[in-house]
């Protein structure tokens, strides 16, 4: 549905250097009527790539294809086709709710009796018949961001794109968004959405693409992504707090476990082990060695490879390493200035 | 990297919310009203802009006239009172000054993100937010104009009469049609709100006095007549106060410019040029994707 080839784009033009380099040849396929999400750090260029495929902004370079038709050739058949969903939500504060929508309506053609049943149907859909009436200026943030995804849907459009829909949410807007979401896509909507929160992803998409400095470095179901990575991994603790001798000790006895990789002392957390496991059995042998050696298991957890861990592998650090280390690299005010 | 994902479903039938395309009139018209009742409603819930918009015409009305109460009787071209004079000149300025800040809202929809909302809509035209623009500062001149007109006669400076009124419609739809569309280009291409209102503030005043407004072209050096002659202001200035006159006929002269005589048929025509010419000059600029 939704096809992006070798975008690139700079901000911040040759006159003062060099730029920000945002896109950097990144490239997407999304399948009709899935729940796709681009994860990555702050500054990846997530926002980038929705703008461009939104048609608010022209890449330096690439292909945009929305249901086939060229979105740079094209953008007004596009427009029809996208919902929009911007990270910062813009609404005028004079305006009732509904007269944004009423205005919204508009500005995608809907005749007028289609349009305010629409709008009553969203309305009902989001939640919002205590304070539709009233003026947007008193609204709280996620009041805001449900009428923002309202105006998104209003011309039931077949793609929306929603850039960071629940950042700074509260748990219940959270999850009221996440239910319309699953409900979009299961009545064939395709869904794009952009977060740096792993488990948004990971609860949502059924697909994901992992962005980092303008590249797809990862993209696949998140079941497949976390499968391909193999193995368990398990937290092992002999004691509650043991030393770093004991520690060692250990970390010893179990690489010299078969199926046993990557055994690390996290001396953050009491010197307890982490390690990955290949099979189930391992767990079984790993506590006869222990017990051979005298050493008692204080706790032991197993788990599946985490989005996380998917993000570890594919870019060699944790997302939240990945945004501290990206937040000093960008050009807010060039990126703003492309904004407007 | 170029992802690699099973195979898509297949595409859906189109949804009901594509129909073939409506003819570009309709979705225009639909585009623009909804745009202008954007305005008017702004305007009702902060009325602050009506009142003060209502109330400075009329101070410089009463001021500048008082200021030349005494000057010598027929010091004018046709022995007209000055008070009698000025009023044209407040009306086109009042009107001018409303247009020129036409932009002004634009560029704050963009700063506040506002725009995106139209920009990723799929308008049939953009040129509705210049169509919505002039609507709305037209009726907010007309009104202002009334005010003028009718405070203008209570002073005893006459009424224009019905002919001239319409000729005072469509000079101001003229004049605010090239001036909001100007201020509009700019608010799209400027950087920022204090660009704009720095271009603003030097065109305003300047243009103001560089016109017929508050003195006759008999009254000044010839390089400043030579601007007042070529000043959009004066062309919308003259064939008002020729109304005023009680000679509502477009073909009568009302300006003795240097480079020849003028009718309010020229004057109109010069008006439609610019306002036509203006138009197509920042079409390019709202169709520009901000890069």
């Amino acid at each position: 549905m939704i096809e992006l080839q070798q975008l690139c784009k700079r901000y911040g033009g040759p006159k003062g250097g060099q730029g920000v380099v945002a896109l950097d040849g990144l490239s997407l396929q999304v399948p009709a009527g899935c729940l796709y999400g681009l994860l990555g750090p702050n500054g990846a260029g997530k926002t980038t790539t929705l703008r461009i495929l939104c048609t608010l902004l022209a890449p330096d370079s690439g292909r945009v294809r929305v249901g086939g038709v060229d979105a740079l050739a094209d953008p007004r058949a596009v427009r029809r086709l996208l919902g929009y969903v911007a990270q910062e939500v813009a609404i005028d504060k004079i305006l009732t709710g509904r007269e944004l929508l009423q205005l919204q309506g508009d500005l995608y053609h809907l005749p007028s009796l289609e349009r305010n049943q629409r709008i009553g149907e969203l309305i009902e859909l989001l939640g919002m018949a205590d304070w539709i009436d009233r003026r947007c200026g008193g609204y709280s943030g996620g009041m805001r961001r449900r009428l923002d995804l309202a105006a998104g849907l209003l011309h039931r459009p077949q793609v929306l794109v929603l850039d960071e829909p629940t950042v700074g949410l509260d748990i219940e807007s959270r999850a009221a968004i996440w239910g319309v979401l699953r409900q979009l896509r299961d009545g064939g909507t395709t869904v794009l959405l952009s977060s740096h929160y792993l488990e948004e992803v990971d609860a949502l998409a059924d697909h994901l693409a992992i962005i980092e400095a303008g590249k797809v470095i990862a993209a696949g179901a998140p079941s497949a992504l976390k499968g391909a990575l193999g193995g368990d991994r398990v937290t092992l603790r002999v004691r509650e707090f043991s030393d770093a001798d004991e520690a060692a000790r250990v970390q010893g006895i179990l690489q010299s476990c078969a199926g046993v990789r990557q055994v690390v002392v996290n001396q953050a957390q009491g010197y307890s082990l982490n390690l990955v496991i290949e099979h189930d059995g391992v767990i079984e042998q790993l506590r006869r060695q222990l017990a051979e050696a005298d050493l008692p298991v204080f706790a032991l957890a197993q788990s599946r490879p985490s989005l996380d861990d998917v993000y570890l592998q594919a870019t060699g650090r944790t997302l939240m390493d990945a945004e501290l280390a990206v937040a000093g690299s960008r050009d807010p005010k060039a990126e703003r200035k492309a904004s407007m | 990297m170029t992802t690699t994902l099973p195979a898509p479903p297949p595409v859906r039938d189109p949804v009901p919310g594509s129909p073939p395309e409506a003819s570009a009139w309709a979705e225009i018209s639909q585009e623009t009203f909804a745009l202008t009742r954007r305005l008017f409603v702004q305007l009702q819930r902060r009325p602050s802009t009506l009142v003060a918009g209502v109330l400075q015409p009329l101070i410089w009305l009463v001021l500048f006239g008082a200021l030349f109460a005494k000057a010598p009787a027929g010091l004018l071209p046709g022995g007209t009172s000055y008070g009698r004079f000025l009023g044209a000149g407040v009306i086109v300025f009042t009107a001018f000054s409303a247009a020129l800040n036409a932009g002004l809202p634009v560029m704050f929809d963009r700063e506040f993100g506002f725009l995106n909302r139209l920009l990723v809509a799929p308008l049939r035209s953009r040129s509705s937010i210049v169509f919505a623009s002039v609507l709305y500062i037209t009726s907010l001149s007309l009104v202002q104009s009334l005010a003028i007109m009718g405070t203008a006669a209570l002073l005893g400076y006459g009424w224009p009469g019905a002919a001239g009124l319409l000729l005072v419609l469509v000079t101001l739809l003229l004049l605010v049609f090239a001036v909001t569309a100007l201020s509009l280009g700019l608010a799209f291409a400027l950087p920022g709100h204090i660009e704009l209102i720095a271009v603003i503030f030097v065109a305003n005043l300047p243009l103001l006095f560089a016109s017929t407004a508050l003195a006759p072209l008999s009254f000044m050096p010839a390089w400043l007549g030579w601007l007042a002659a070529l000043n959009p202001l004066t062309f919308a200035i003259e064939p008002i106060r020729a109304a005023y006159a009680g000679q509502v006929s477009l073909t009568a002269v009302v300006l003795e410019a240097p480079y020849g005589q003028l009718s309010s048929a020229t004057c109109l025509g010069v008006l439609a040029l610019l306002a036509a010419g203006l138009f197509l000059l920042i079409r390019p600029l709202l169709d520009r994707k901000l890069t």
